[in-house]
C-alpha cells in the first residue's frame, strides 16, 4: 500500500502535469494565463509548470481559443502532447469548428496516416453564479462527435489517473473539471498513475436501483446516499468517469442486477447524454426493468444568475433522493 | 505590386523548374476535368487553374521536410510540392489505394510524407493549425517551414485574424500565403473586403506583408525567396497576397454570372501557364522540343495515375470502423 496523500482536484491535475512533463519533455501546456508570470492558471491549475519547465513548453496564450486549439492541433500532429487549456467550457464554442472539423477528424479523413494526440482541459459547471456563459456542461456536444474521447472525473484521484492517460492517449481527448468537485479534499495514493479512459467506477453498490452520474453530480449523488439509504433504498451509485467512450458493460451489468436506472448530471436534461444511456438500457435490458429509466438534469433554460435559480437549475441531493423513492414506487 | 530590395531573381533552371511544376499541375487538372465529364469521377471540384504561378514558385523553395496546409482548392499546392499523382487519383476516385484510403477525397488529401498535413473544407482553418506546425518545428530546433494557404475571402474569417496574431507574436516560421483571385465564392473582392488589399492587414500584426503578382514567376519568385529565408533563420512569419484569377468559377459547373465577360476574357488572355512557356523559348531556357518532351512525360505520368486511381478497389466497409480512433472500434 502507498502513501496517501489529501489532496483536492486542482492539485491532483496539477500533479499529473508536473509528473508527465517530467518523465516526457514532448509534453507541451498551452492556454490564457498558464504561466506562471500569469498566475499559473485562474485557478492554479498549471502553477509552477512554466518554472519548472520553462515558458518554451509552458506558453500563455493570446485570448484566441482558435488559435490556441490549432496550434495544440499543428503540434499533436508534428509528435508533440500537448495540454490545451480553455479556461471554461463555454468558450470551447468559438474553437468548435479546430475541435470538430479538425482534432476530431483529421485522423479519419487522413486515412490513419496523421493523429490529433491532444488534451483539451476546460473548467465548468453551475454554482459560482456565473450564469449563463461560464457554466455549461457541454460534454454530449462532444460525445456526439466521433473521434474525440470525453472525459469527467469527479475526485482527485481520477483526476490525477485519468489526466495522465488523456495525455498518453494517442487520440484527441477533453477534459472537463467540473467546478463542483474542486474543493473537496480526498485520499490520494502518492503514486497514483493512469485509470484508463472508458473504465466507470462503482462508488458505492446496491441492490435496488442504479445511479449513473458523472463529474459534479457525482459529489451530489454521494451527498445524496445516506438520505436514501435512510429510506430503506439500496442505491448502487456508478461514477462513469468518461462519457465517451461510455462503460456499458459496467452500466448494463449494474441495471441487470438492479432492474432500475436513475441517470443525472448537471447538463440540460434535453437531449443531454441521459438520454443516450437511457435508450441503450431500454435497447438492451427492456424486458428485465423494474420501472422505466429516469433522468435527471439542468432545467431547459441558460445556467441563471440569481442564487435561487441556479440553485433550482441544478439536480440537488433532494432531487436525487425524491427520484429514487419515485422509481421504487 | 509591392517592391523587395535586393529582390531575388530566378535563373533558367529556377523557371524551367516553376514552368514543370505548373505544367504537371494543369495536365493533372485536365484529366480530372475529363474524367469528371466523362462519369469517371463524382466529386464537386474547385479548380484553380489560372494560379499555377503561386504554388509552383512557393514549392520551388520548400524540401520534404517542409510543410503545407491547404484548402478545397488544393490540388495545385499538393501537386506542387511532390505529392504522388498515383494515391491522389486513387485518393480523388474514393479508392483504397488513395492517400487516405478514399476516406477523404478531393477536399482532404493528405500525404505527410511530402508535407502536406492538412487539407481543409472550412474557409481559414488552414492558418491555425500551420501554426502548430510551426510551433513544433521551432521547439524541434528545426529549419522547416510551413506554409498556410488559402484565398481572399479567408482574411475575413476570424481563424486568420488569431492566426497572424500569434505567429507574429511567437516568430513562427510561417508563410502565409493568399492567393487573390479576387472572388469569394460568387462575392467580388470589394464587396466582401474592407481594404483594397490585404497584405495591408499584416501592418496590424506587426509582420511583413506583401502584394506579389501571382501570375508572374519572378515576382513570386523574390517574394517566395524573400518570406522562406526569414522564416527559416527564425525571424518570423510573413504575409504575401499573390494576385492572380481563378478561371473556372468556383466549384466545377458555375457559370460564373457574377463575373463579366470582359474581366475573364482579359484574365484567360494573360494564362500565365503559355506565358511562361514562351518566355522560357524567347530567352533560350529551353527549346520547344524540351518542352514538348517535358509535357509529354508528364501526361504519360498522370495518365498512368489515373488508370493506378480508377482501377483500385473501393474501400472496405470496415473502413468505417477503422481510424477513427487510433484503436479500432469493435464490429
Amino acid at each position: 500500500m502507498s502513501e496517501m496523500v489529501k489532496m483536492h482536484a486542482i492539485q491532483a491535475i496539477n500533479a499529473a502535469l508536473h509528473e508527465a512533463m517530467e518523465s516526457d519533455d514532448k509534453v507541451l501546456v498551452l492556454g490564457e494565463d498558464v504561466a506562471d508570470k500569469e498566475g499559473g492558471g485562474i485557478v492554479g491549475i498549471t502553477a509552477g509548470l512554466s518554472t519548472k519547465f520553462g515558458t518554451d513548453r509552458v506558453k500563455s496564450t493570446p485570448i484566441t481559443e482558435q488559435a490556441i486549439i490549432g496550434a495544440a492541433i499543428g503540434a499533436a500532429m508534428a509528435g508533440y502532447k500537448p495540454v490545451a487549456e480553455i479556461m471554461m467550457m463555454n468558450f470551447t464554442t468559438v474553437a468548435m469548428d479546430m475541435i470538430v472539423n479538425h482534432a476530431a477528424k483529421l485522423r479519419f479523413m487522413s486515412g490513419g496516416q496523421t493523429s490529433v494526440p491532444l488534451v483539451i482541459r476546460t473548467m465548468t459547471g453551475a454554482g459560482w453564479q456565473t450564469a449563463g456563459q461560464h457554466s455549461d456542461f457541454l460534454e454530449g456536444w462532444f460525445a456526439h462527435v466521433a473521434g474525440i474521447k470525453v472525459v469527467c472525473p469527479a475526485f482527485p484521484a481520477d483526476y490525477k489517473g485519468l489526466m495522465l492517460a488523456a495525455i498518453e492517449d494517442p487520440d484527441p481527448v477533453i477534459f472537463i473539471e467540473g467546478g463542483g468537485t474542486f474543493f473537496v479534499p480526498h485520499e490520494v495514493a502518492a503514486d497514483q498513475g493512469p485509470i484508463a479512459i472508458g473504465k466507470a467506477k462503482v462508488l458505492q453498490e446496491g441492490s435496488d436501483v442504479t445511479i449513473v452520474t458523472w463529474s459534479s453530480q457525482s459529489v451530489r449523488a454521494m451527498a445524496a446516499a445516506p438520505a436514501i439509504a435512510e429510506a430503506g433504498i439500496s442505491a448502487e451509485i456508478i461514477d462513469l468517469r468518461t462519457i465517451s467512450p461510455w462503460d456499458k458493460e459496467t452500466v448494463l451489468a449494474s441495471v441487470e442486477k438492479t432492474g432500475r436506472l436513475i441517470v443525472a448530471h448537471e447538463a440540460s436534461r434535453n437531449f443531454g447524454p441521459g438520454g443516450e444511456i437511457a435508450a441503450t438500457i431500454s435497447e438492451e435490458l427492456f424486458g428485465k426493468l423494474k420501472a422505466p429509466v429516469r433522468r435527471l438534469g439542468g432545467a431547459t433554460c441558460a445556467v441563471p444568475f440569481a442564487k435561487n435559480l441556479e440553485t433550482a437549475f441544478i439536480v440537488q441531493p433532494a432531487d436525487i433522493v425524491e427520484a429514487a423513492k419515485a422509481i421504487m414506487a | 505590386m509591392t517592391e523587395l530590395s535586393n529582390a531575388a531573381k530566378p535563373d533558367g533552371n529556377a523557371l524551367v523548374d516553376i514552368y514543370r511544376r505548373m505544367l504537371r499541375i494543369e495536365r493533372n487538372e485536365d484529366a480530372v476535368l475529363a474524367a469528371i465529364r466523362r462519369g469517371r469521377l463524382t466529386m464537386p471540384y474547385y479548380s484553380a487553374r489560372g494560379q499555377e504561378v503561386i504554388p509552383a514558385t512557393i514549392s520551388h523553395f520548400l524540401n520534404d521536410e517542409d510543410q503545407i496546409c491547404t484548402i478545397y482548392r488544393g490540388i495545385q499546392d499538393m501537386v506542387a510540392k511532390g505529392m504522388p499523382l498515383k494515391p491522389l487519383w486513387a485518393e480523388i476516385a474514393g479508392r483504397v489505394d488513395g492517400t487516405c484510403k478514399g476516406k477523404g477525397g478531393a477536399m482532404h488529401l493528405t500525404h505527410p510524407e511530402t508535407g502536406v498535413m492538412v487539407t481543409t473544407g472550412i474557409v481559414g482553418s488552414s492558418m491555425p493549425i500551420a501554426n502548430g506546425l510551426g510551433w513544433a518545428a521551432q521547439l524541434d530546433g528545426s529549419k522547416r517551414v510551413v506554409i498556410a494557404y488559402f484565398g481572399d475571402g479567408a482574411s475575413n474569417i476570424g481563424a486568420f485574424h488569431e492566426s497572424l496574431n500569434m505567429a507574429s507574436l511567437w516568430k513562427l516560421p510561417v508563410i502565409f500565403v493568399c492567393a487573390n483571385n479576387r472572388f469569394g465564392e460568387h462575392t467580388r473582392y470589394e464587396d466582401a473586403t474592407s481594404v483594397d488589399q490585404i497584405s495591408k492587414r499584416a501592418i496590424g500584426y506587426g509582420m511583413p506583408g506583401f502584394t506579389v503578382d501571382g501570375n508572374d514567376a519572378a515576382d513570386m519568385y523574390a517574394h517566395a525567396s524573400a518570406a522562406i529565408e526569414r522564416a527559416r533563420a527564425g525571424e518570423g512569419p510573413t504575409l504575401l497576397e499573390c494576385m492572380t484569377f481563378r478561371f473556372r468559377g468556383h466549384v466545377l459547373g458555375d457559370d460564373d454570372k457574377y463575373m463579366t465577360k470582359e474581366e475573364k476574357d482579359a484574365a484567360m488572355a494573360a494564362d500565365p501557364l503559355p506565358a511562361l512557356r514562351a518566355q522560357l523559348i524567347a530567352d533560350g531556357h529551353a527549346s520547344e522540343d524540351e518542352l514538348v518532351a517535358m509535357q509529354s512525360e508528364i501526361e504519360k505520368e498522370v495518365e498512368t495515375a489515373r488508370e493506378f486511381g480508377l482501377a483500385s478497389e473501393e474501400p472496405s466497409l470496415d473502413e468505417l470502423r477503422r481510424d477513427v480512433f487510433a484503436e479500432e472500434i469493435p464490429a
